[in-house]
C-alpha cells in the first residue's frame, strides 16, 4: 500500500472524471433539461439549470469518484484480525481548503441565483410588489387568474373585466399574471412558460412571463388543495398576436352578459367566510 | 414495596400479571375516555353561539365532541398506565422514590407497562416505532398502487390524499422520534457512562404518548380522512371532516412527545456526563443526539401552538387562518415550516451522527476531523431555523426576501458538507471492514449526496418556479429522509441490534437485505426526479398519460423495496426465532464504552461508573508524524 500515491492518483481520478460528467451534462443533458424555451423566462431557467448541473455534476462526480476510490482502495481483506489504520485525526490545510472551496461555491451559487432571480423574477410569483419586474412591466398585458376549487378562471382588466374559462395568451408579449385564489391556497403553474405562482385567497400575486412563438403550454395546480386537486389541469395557448386580439374580442361580447353580474374588477376578492362543505 | 417484597411479585402467574396497571388497562380507560369526551362535547350543542359548527353538520362532525374525545382518551390511556400514580403519592405525602425502575426485573410484561429502565424504553420505541414504520411503508405501497394508471383505478380522490397525508404525517410524526427514542435512550446513558437518563419517567411517557399520536392518527379514517397532506395547509384543512381533527390531534401529541424527548437527551447529555468525559470527548453520535434535542425542544412548541390555533379556529370560531374573516393562509405556512424545517434536520441529523459513530468503528481509524463534524452538526440545526421560506419561494409572501433564504438555504450545505469530508477522511487509509453495518453507511452517503445536490435546484429560487410542488421535491426529500435516515437506522439496528436484543442477525439475509434496498430505493426515487422535471404535480390522483411508463416503473420498484423490508422480516424472525444465536459482546471490535459491558447488558449497566481519560475514538496506530497528515501522500 506504502508504494502507491494514493493521493495524487485519486486526486488525478476524481478531476479527470469530473471534467468529463461536466461536460456531458452540460452539453448532452443539459439542453433537455425543463421546462423548454416557451418563454423568456423559461428560457432562463433552462440557462440557469445548467449552470446548476455543471456545477453539481462536478461536485458529485469527485465525491463519487473519492469514495470509490477509498472504498477499494482502503478494503480490509482480513477483517477479522480487526489491524487498524494509522492513527490521524485531521488535517487542518485539508480541512481548510475544504472550507474555503465549498463556501465559494455556495457563495456563488448564491449570487448567481440572486443575480438571475433579479433580472426578470424568473416567472415565479412575487407577492403584490415585485421587486424583480422586467423592462417595459408598466406596458405588460395584465390577467388576472382566479383558482377556486377546482378550477381556473381568467379575468382581463383591458377588455371590460370579463372573465374566461380559457387562457389564451399573445405571442410576443410581455404578460403581467396577478394570481389570486377564492377559496384554499392553490398554485398556478404553467410548465412550459416557466411560471409558478401560489394563489392565495385575498392576495394578489404577481408573476412576469415574456411569451415567444406560439405553442400549447400545461397548466396544472402545484398545491394541494382539496379531493379534486389532482383535476385542475388544462391546456393554455400562445397564440399569434392578431388571433389573440379577434378572440379576446370575441370573448367580451360573449361573456358580456354574465361580465355586468360580476362583483368589479380587484387585485383580489375576498371570499365569505368559509363553511365547510 | 421494599425490596424485600419484589421476588415474591415476580412469580405471579402470567394473568395476574396483566392486571394493573399496564398497555392493557390504558386501552380500556382510552376507550372510557374517549366515550365520555365524545358526550361531553355533544352538549355544547346547546350553546348559541357554538350551534352553527355542531349542529347540522352530522354525527362525527361535532369538532368539539372530537377533540374532547381525543383528549380524554388519552389522558385515560396515560392513566391506566400509571403515570399518574407518582404525582398523587408525593400530594398524599410519600417520599420521592424510582419505583418504576424496581419493577425492572419482572420479566417481559415490564415492555408493556410505565418502565424507566432506559434499555427497555428504547426496545419498546424501536419495536413501536417499526410497526409505525411498516404501517407508513404499506399507505406507500397503496399510493403506488393507484399511481399505476393515469386515471382513478383502485381509490378514490379523498381515500387517496388520505393515503398521501397518512403516509407522510405518519413518516414524519412517527419516525422523527426514529434514532432518538431507540438508540439515543439506549446508547446515549452507556457512552456517557451514566445509569439512566436524566428524567426516566418522561423518557416512558414521550414513548407511551408517541403511541398514542400513532392511534390517534389513524382514527382519521373513521371521520373522513383529511385532504391536505402531512403539511396541512389552512385554510384547506378548516373545510375538513372531523378526519383533520385526528390530525390536529396527532401531531399536539407528536409534538409534545418531540419536545420532551430532546429536553430529556439534552439535559442528560449535559449533566449526567461520568467523570471525565468532557464535552470534547463526547463520542459523535451523542453531539448529534444533543444538537437533534435542542431543535426538538425549540421547533416542536411551534407546532404545537399553530395546531392549537388550527383546533381553536375549527371549534370555538376563531379565525387565525381564514381570510375571509381577517386571518391569513399565510399564518400557517410560516408557523408550520418554522417547525418543518428544523424538522426535517431533525429527522437527518441523527443519521450524521450514526454514520460517523460507525465510520471509525468499521475504518479502524480514530475519526478525522471531530471538531469539524461537531461544528458540522452544530451549524445544521442553527442554520435549519433560517431557512423556512425557501418552502415559499414563489407563494408571494416577502418577496425581497428571496435572497436572503437563498443564501441561507445554501449556507446549510456547509455544515453538512463537513459531515462528508469527515467520513470521506476518515476511510482515507482505514482498513475498510464492509460488514452489513458499514455498507448502509456508504449507501447513506451515496444517497444523501444526491438528496443534496438535487436540495441546491430547489433552493435556488429561479429553479424553484419549476422544481416546487413537483414530483422533484418529493424526491429529493426521499433522498433525505429515506435514503439517509432509515438508511442509517438500518445501519444503527445492525450495529447496536445484536447488544440491545441479545441475538445475531444472520449475514447472508442482512446482506440480501441491503443490496436489494439500495438497489431498489434508487431504482424507485431516482425516476421521480424526471417526473418532477417532466412536469408531475406531487399529490395527484391522476396525471398525464404520457408520464404512465416511468409511474409504472416507479411503482414495480417500489413493491421491490417493500420485498426487501419482507426480508428483513424474515431475518428477524429467523435470527430471533428459529435460529437463534447468541450475539457476541463485541462483535465488531468497538472500543465504545457501550460494547465493553456484556451481553444482554445488565439492568444496571455499570457495576461501577467508569471514568473516561482519552478521546472517544482510540483506534489506529501512531504513524511517523510527517506521513501522518493526509494530503500528503502514503
Amino acid at each position: 500500500m506504502s508504494s502507491v500515491n494514493h493521493w495524487r492518483r485519486c486526486a488525478t481520478l476524481c478531476a479527470v472524471c469530473a471534467v468529463v460528467m461536466t461536460l456531458i451534462t452540460v452539453f448532452l443533458i443539459a439542453p433537455g433539461m425543463p421546462p423548454g424555451n416557451g418563454s423568456a423566462q423559461a428560457s432562463g431557467q433552462v440557462v440557469d439549470n445548467t449552470v446548476l448541473l455543471g456545477i453539481s455534476a462536478f461536485v458529485a462526480t469527485v465525491v463519487v469518484v473519492y469514495f470509490l476510490y477509498a472504498a477499494f482502495a482502503f478494503r480490509e481483506r482480513q477483517p477479522e484480525l480487526a489491524l487498524e489504520g494509522p492513527r490521524v485525526r485531521g488535517d487542518s490545510r485539508v480541512q481548510a481548503w475544504w472550507l474555503f472551496i465549498t463556501t465559494g461555491i455556495v457563495l456563488f451559487l448564491a449570487g448567481y441565483g440572486t443575480v438571475r432571480l433579479l433580472e426578470d423574477g424568473s416567472g415565479g410569483g412575487q407577492g403584490p410588489n415585485p421587486i424583480a419586474a422586467p423592462a417595459g412591466a408598466s406596458h405588460a398585458l395584465q390577467v388576472q387568474v382566479i383558482a377556486q376549487q377546482w378550477k381556473f378562471t381568467y379575468r382581463w382588466p383591458s377588455f371590460g373585466g370579463v372573465e374566461t374559462p380559457v387562457l389564451e395568451l399573445p405571442a410576443n408579449t410581455l404578460i403581467e399574471f396577478h394570481v389570486t385564489s377564492l377559496d384554499v391556497i392553490h398554485s398556478f403553474w404553467a410548465y412550459q412558460l416557466g411560471v409558478k405562482a401560489d394563489a392565495n385567497p385575498g392576495f394578489d400575486n404577481i408573476a412576469y412571463v415574456q411569451t415567444k412563438s406560439p405553442l400549447t403550454f400545461n397548466i396544472h395546480c402545484a398545491e394541494l388543495c382539496g379531493l379534486w386537486h389532482g383535476y385542475m389541469y388544462e391546456n393554455g395557448y400562445v397564440v399569434p398576436k392578431g388571433q389573440f386580439t379577434s378572440w379576446i374580442r370575441q370573448e367580451e361580447v360573449r361573456y358580456a352578459p354574465i361580465t355586468k353580474t360580476l362583483p368589479p374588477y380587484s387585485t383580489s376578492y375576498f371570499p365569505s367566510p368559509q363553511r365547510r362543505a | 414495596m421494599t425490596a424485600l417484597a419484589l421476588p415474591a411479585r415476580t412469580r405471579q402467574p402470567a394473568w395476574r400479571q396483566l392486571l394493573g396497571f399496564n398497555v392493557l388497562t390504558g386501552i380500556v380507560l382510552a376507550i372510557i375516555g374517549w366515550l365520555i369526551g365524545y358526550w361531553l362535547g355533544g352538549r355544547f350543542v346547546n350553546i348559541p353561539s357554538l350551534q352553527y359548527y355542531t349542529v347540522g353538520t352530522g354525527p362525527g362532525q361535532n369538532d368539539i365532541s372530537v377533540f374532547l374525545g381525543y383528549l380524554l382518551g388519552v389522558i385515560g390511556f396515560l392513566a391506566g398506565l400509571g403515570f399518574f400514580n407518582y404525582p398523587i403519592k408525593r400530594m398524599l405525602g410519600h417520599p420521592p422514590s424510582l419505583a418504576e425502575h424496581e419493577s425492572a426485573g419482572e420479566g417481559w410484561i415490564r415492555y408493556f407497562t410505565l418502565c424507566t429502565e432506559h434499555k427497555v424504553v428504547a426496545m419498546q420505541y424501536l419495536v413501536g416505532i417499526g410497526v409505525f414504520f411498516f404501517i407508513g411503508g404499506i399507505n406507500a405501497m397503496l399510493i403506488r398502487t393507484e399511481l399505476l394508471q393515469p386515471n382513478v383505478h383502485v381509490f378514490g380522490a379523498n381515500q387517496y390524499l388520505t393515503l398521501v397525508g397518512m403516509h407522510g404525517s405518519m413518516m414524519m410524526g412517527m419516525m422523527t422520534s426514529g434514532v432518538l427514542g431507540p438508540f439515543a435512550n439506549w446508547v446515549v446513558p452507556l457512552m456517557i457512562g451514566s445509569r439512566r437518563m436524566a428524567f426516566p419517567r418522561i423518557e416512558s411517557f414521550t414513548f407511551w404518548l408517541l403511541m398514542a399520536a400513532g392511534v390517534v392518527l389513524m382514527t382519521t379514517v373513521f371521520f373522513g380522512g383529511f385532504q391536505t397532506g402531512w403539511t396541512g395547509y389552512e385554510p384547506l384543512g378548516d373545510q375538513g371532516t372531523a378526519g383533520f381533527d385526528a390530525y390536529i390531534a396527532f401531531f399536539t401529541l407528536v409534538g409534545i412527545s418531540m419536545c420532551l424527548l430532546g429536553l430529556n437527551v439534552v439535559v442528560t447529555i449535559a449533566t449526567m456526563r461520568a467523570p471525565g468525559m468532557t464535552w470534547s470527548r463526547l463520542p459523535i453520535f451523542v453531539w448529534a443526539c444533543f444538537a437533534t434535542g435542542v431543535l426538538m425542544m425549540l421547533a416542536a412548541p411551534m407546532l404545537a401552538a399553530a395546531l392549537l390555533l388550527a383546533a381553536l379556529d375549527r371549534t370555538v370560531q376563531t379565525a387565525f387562518y381564514i381570510p375571509g374573516n381577517g386571518g391569513s393562509s399565510y399564518l400557517w405556512e410560516n408557523l408550520f415550516w418554522v417547525f418543518g424545517h428544523p424538522e426535517v434536520y431533525i429527522v437527518a441529523l441523527p443519521g450524521f451522527g450514526i454514520v460517523l459513530e460507525l465510520a471509525p468503528v468499521f475504518c479502524r481509524k480514530p475519526l478525522w476531523g471531530y471538531r469539524l463534524a461537531v461544528a458540522g452538526m452544530l451549524g445544521v440545526g442553527l442554520f435549519s431555523f433560517f431557512v423556512w421560506q425557501h418552502h415559499l419561494f414563489v407563494s408571494g409572501m416577502n418577496a425581497d426576501l428571496r435572497p436572503f433564504f437563498m443564501l441561507s438555504t445554501e449556507l446549510i450545505s456547509l455544515p453538512t458538507g463537513f459531515i462528508f469530508v469527515c467520513m470521506m477522511g476518515t476511510m482515507w487509509r482505514g482498513r475498510i471492514n464492509y460488514a452489513v453495518p458499514w455498507l448502509f453507511c456508504m449507501a447513506w452517503a451515496f444517497n444523501f449526496l444526491w438528496g443534496g445536490i438535487s436540495g441546491v435546484f430547489l433552493s435556488d429560487a429561479p429553479s424553484d418556479v419549476t422544481t416546487h410542488g413537483s414530483f422533484f421535491s418529493m424526491a429529493h426529500f426521499h433522498y433525505t429522509i429515506m435514503g439517509g435516515l432509515i438508511f442509517a437506522v438500518f445501519a444503527a439496528i445492525y450495529y447496536w441490534g445484536p447488544k440491545m436484543t441479545g441475538f445475531k442477525f444472520n449475514e447472508r439475509l442482512a446482506k440480501i437485505h441491503f443490496w436489494t434496498l439500495f438497489v431498489f430505493f434508487n431504482t424507485t426515487f431516482a425516476p421521480l426526479f424526471a417526473l418532477g422535471f417532466l412536469g408531475m404535480p406531487r399529490r395527484v390522483v391522476t396525471y398525464p398519460a404520457n408520464l404512465q411508463g416511468l409511474n409504472d416503473w416507479v411503482s414495480a420498484s417500489a413493491y421491490c423495496i417493500l420485498g426487501s423490508m419482507c426480508v428483513f422480516l424474515v431475518n428477524l424472525i429467523w435470527s430471533m426465532v428459529i435460529k437463534r444465536e447468541p450475539a457476541e459482546d463485541n462483535p465488531w471490535n468497538s472500543k465504545s464504552p457501550e460494547f465493553q459491558l456484556p451481553t444482554p447488558v445488565p439492568d444496571y449497566d455499570y457495576e461501577k461508573l467508569p471514568v473516561f481519560d482519552d478521546d472517544p475514538y482510540p483506534y489506529g496506530v501512531e504513524v511517523a508524524p510527517a506521513a501522518a497528515t493526509a494530503g500528503q501522500g502514503a
